[in-house]
């Protein structure tokens, strides 16, 4: 560590502008960059005013914060800087028909006049780049290395991917960002997720997730920021790092990054509202001094071994409660704690499984595919690789949904669709469906789940339903088989890896 | 919010469960509205009422007659975990609660119920065992929430000491919200944007497209 700066964590006044200070500057992570980079102001004692460079708006959590702003006759500061699409109560039915619910027309009607009145641009329903709100601002190019990004949802946590410092908000926050484009917030502790090593053909970004969260729980990073790094995380694609920054939150960190590379650049190029000739450059050359510096501390951390890992499956009511796909179901007798135990009991009686129970060959009645963790165009391509040419088994419903309009209409452009109708699948408009099941997609009570998405709280796909999470080639052997099911069996699992593309 | 909040006494609604996320609070279907209406009814309705509406038999802890008018909710480790659906708060201040007690309660809840007059108490995990044995053993024993000495003053002479962000203590007790400071805050806002230009623009697309 550097000696400049004081205990405090302010550079002492004697090294401050001075050649010294830029030479002997404490080493900085990829969050401390950002953090300081967005800094309006700061009194003693309250929370620094942190500048938000995109706020993302959707139908479900910003209602009542434009209700806020009316109240006080305050304008969207900065609507040009704003965003919004209609994703979590939509119908995933064909466009052309109604919205049936009532109360999801009304709120989907509300955002369009919010939209209207406050001039904030809406890729709303039967607009070509609706979709989940964590897919298409990647997909437009909004989520840019560097960024601050705010949304009303958890899995805002998804934008880190591209080295942006991107966290949920509650609809209070919503209204205070868009009446400044400013929030209060404490500097979050850092938390380094390094994981080493190779996947193994099968094994994909979902299960790295997944076994991060068995390994430290779903509070385990509270009030931390996560950075992911190592070998492991630099060959993913840009959708795999995805994954893995949107469900950050499921183990308590608002947020999680990864630091923007070749790959990030790559995949930003040419993409409608990322910068363009001269301005491109000059953002790629911002960009590529965010990276953490080396000697850079973090409040904690954890390594993974990816060559160690198996697919992952949960078998509880929290995403936390993950395990190799070839383990069998813990005993609760066996944990630590009494708190421990009864929830773990709890857990068990709610999915109706037994201590000692093997994870495969568990019955499955449905298989969703989809959501802003599981639900772009590369997750479609190894799902539509692994069903091509069979059938899913007697009496599973499987359900594919894209996470946006493009994600859709580019995989149609593959014929991804006619695989999955061949297959025996239901292919349906983009939205966030069953993972939330807010818009008639869910569970019937009872039922079983493998599901691609992020939350196997109780009742989260449907009052009484029963999630296992995993990836989206663990759902896709799982909906052959009718079973859960270990995709690393799957014929030419080898090639699939490859399948996915940025 | 409007109101101050000031110290009260109350006896406790315990709920020994940990990891209890904002799903079971207020499941999603009931965030198709665009107020706060009927949110008191949604408050942890798939714990408390049966597919056919019926209250579940033994009804759940918030359902016990002698449950009414209680404004502390005593749970377990984590509490809020999960969506960042500020209508767990709400719900829970609709339903009456003013303070959470757990050994700690998820970032985004807290952030959100710290805005709404909901007071999330963390004390370390032998206080926490100590509560809910004290609870366990006298349910009618009432406990007073006192933010302005950050204090829960148990039966006898017993304190048990909290920690507030001294900002959100501050809000609460002076009932104003964050709002307004920030509002307060715009010529340091328009400076700081005067001197970074903005890293988008949402309404021009600048790029070819993709």
């Amino acid at each position: 560590m550097g000696a400049v700066r004081g205990p405090d964590g302010v550079i002492p006044a004697k090294h401050v502008g001075t050649a010294e200070c830029a030479a002997m500057a404490e080493p900085r992570t990829l969050v401390d960059k950002i953090w300081d980079d967005h800094v309006v102001a700061e009194d003693p004692g309250a929370p620094s005013v942190l500048a938000i460079d995109l706020h993302l708006v959707h139908e479900v959590t910003s209602p009542q914060a434009f209700t806020g702003l009316r109240r006080r006759g305050v304008r969207v500061r900065h609507p040009e800087r704003t965003v919004a699409t209609a994703d979590h109560s939509v119908p995933t039915t064909p466009r052309n028909l109604p919205i049936l619910d009532e109360l999801a027309a009304a709120q989907v009607a509300q955002l369009e006049t919010n939209c209207r009145e406050f001039g904030i641009p809406l890729h709303g329903l039967g607009s070509p780049s609706q979709g989940i709100v964590h897919v298409i601002g990647p997909q437009l190019g909004l989520t840019q290395p560097g960024m601050t990004i705010v949304c009303g949802d958890s899995h805002t946590s998804t934008h880190g991917a591209f080295g942006a410092l991107a966290f949920g908000i509650g609809t209070s926050e919503v209204e205070m960002v868009l009446a400044t484009q400013c929030l209060l917030q404490r500097r979050p502790k850092t938390y380094e997720v390094r994981v080493d090593g190779r996947l193994a053909p099968g094994v994909s970004a979902k299960d790295v997730i997944l076994a991060l969260l068995a390994r430290i729980g779903v509070a385990g990073g509270t009030g931390h920021v996560f950075e992911y790094r190592g070998p492991a995380i630099e060959a993913l694609s840009m959708e795999q790092r995805m994954t893995i920054c949107n469900m950050s939150i499921e183990g308590g960190a608002r947020a999680g990054l990864i630091a923007p590379d070749e790959t990030t650049f790559e995949y930003l190029a040419g993409r409608a509202h990322a910068p363009h000739g001269p301005d491109w450059d000059a953002a790629v050359d911002r960009w590529r001094a965010l990276p953490t510096d080396d000697g850079a501390a973090f409040d904690r951390s954890v390594t993974i071994d990816a060559s160690a890992l198996e697919p992952m499956v949960t078998y509880g009511t929290n995403p936390g409660m993950g395990l190799p796909i070839s383990a069998r179901v813990p005993d609760p007798a066996a944990a630590g704690d009494a708190s421990r135990r009864r929830g773990l009991e709890q857990a068990l009686a709610y999915m109706d499984l037994q201590p000692g129970q093997p994870l495969l060959g568990q019955k499955v009645d449905v298989v969703f595919i989809g959501s802003c963790t599981n639900g772009r165009i590369s997750d479609l391509r190894l799902a539509a690789a692994a069903l091509k040419g069979r059938r899913i088994a007697d009496g599973v419903r499987l359900m594919v949904v894209p996470g946006s309009d493009e994600v859709k209409r580019e995989a149609e452009r593959e014929g991804l669709d006619e695989i999955f109708r061949a297959a025996g699948a239901d292919w349906r408009e983009a939205g966030c469906s069953m993972c939330i099941a807010m818009n008639g997609d869910q569970l019937s009570p009872g039922q079983y789940a493998v599901s691609t998405s992020n939350r196997n709280f109780e009742g989260r796909q449907g009052k009484g339903g029963r999630t296992f999470l995993a990836s989206p080639l663990t759902a896709a052997a799982s909906a052959v088989a009718g079973v859960i099911a270990d995709p690393r069996l799957l014929p030419g699992i080898e090639s699939l890896a490859a399948v996915g593309g940025r | 919010m409007a109101e101050p909040f000031v110290s009260f006494t109350s006896r406790v609604i315990p709920l020994p469960a940990e990891n209890v996320d904002t799903d079971q609070i207020v499941p999603a279907r009931y965030l198709k509205i665009t107020d706060k209406a009927g949110l008191a009814e949604a408050l942890f309705c798939d714990w408390r009422f049966e597919a056919d509406g019926a209250l579940k038999n033994p009804p759940f802890i918030l359902d016990r007659p002698e449950m009414a008018g209680r404004r502390i909710l005593l749970a377990g480790d984590n509490f809020g975990c999960g969506s960042s659906r500020e209508h767990a708060p709400w719900a829970l201040v609709a339903w009456g609660i003013q303070a959470v007690i757990t050994t700690s309660s998820a970032d985004i809840f807290r952030i959100n119920s710290l805005k709404n007059g909901l007071l999330p108490i963390v004390v370390d995990p032998e206080r926490h065992r100590q509560l809910f044995e004290l609870v366990g053993r006298d349910p009618d024993v009432e406990l007073t929430v006192d933010l302005a000495s950050e204090t829960v003053h148990l039966p006898g002479d017993e304190d048990l000491p909290f920690n507030v962000d001294p900002f959100s203590k501050l809000m609460l007790l002076e009932g104003t919200d964050e709002l307004g400071y920030l509002l307060g805050k715009a010529p340091a806002i328009e400076a700081w944007e005067a001197a970074h230009p903005a890293r988008i623009d949402t309404v021009e697309a600048t790029g070819t497209g993709a």
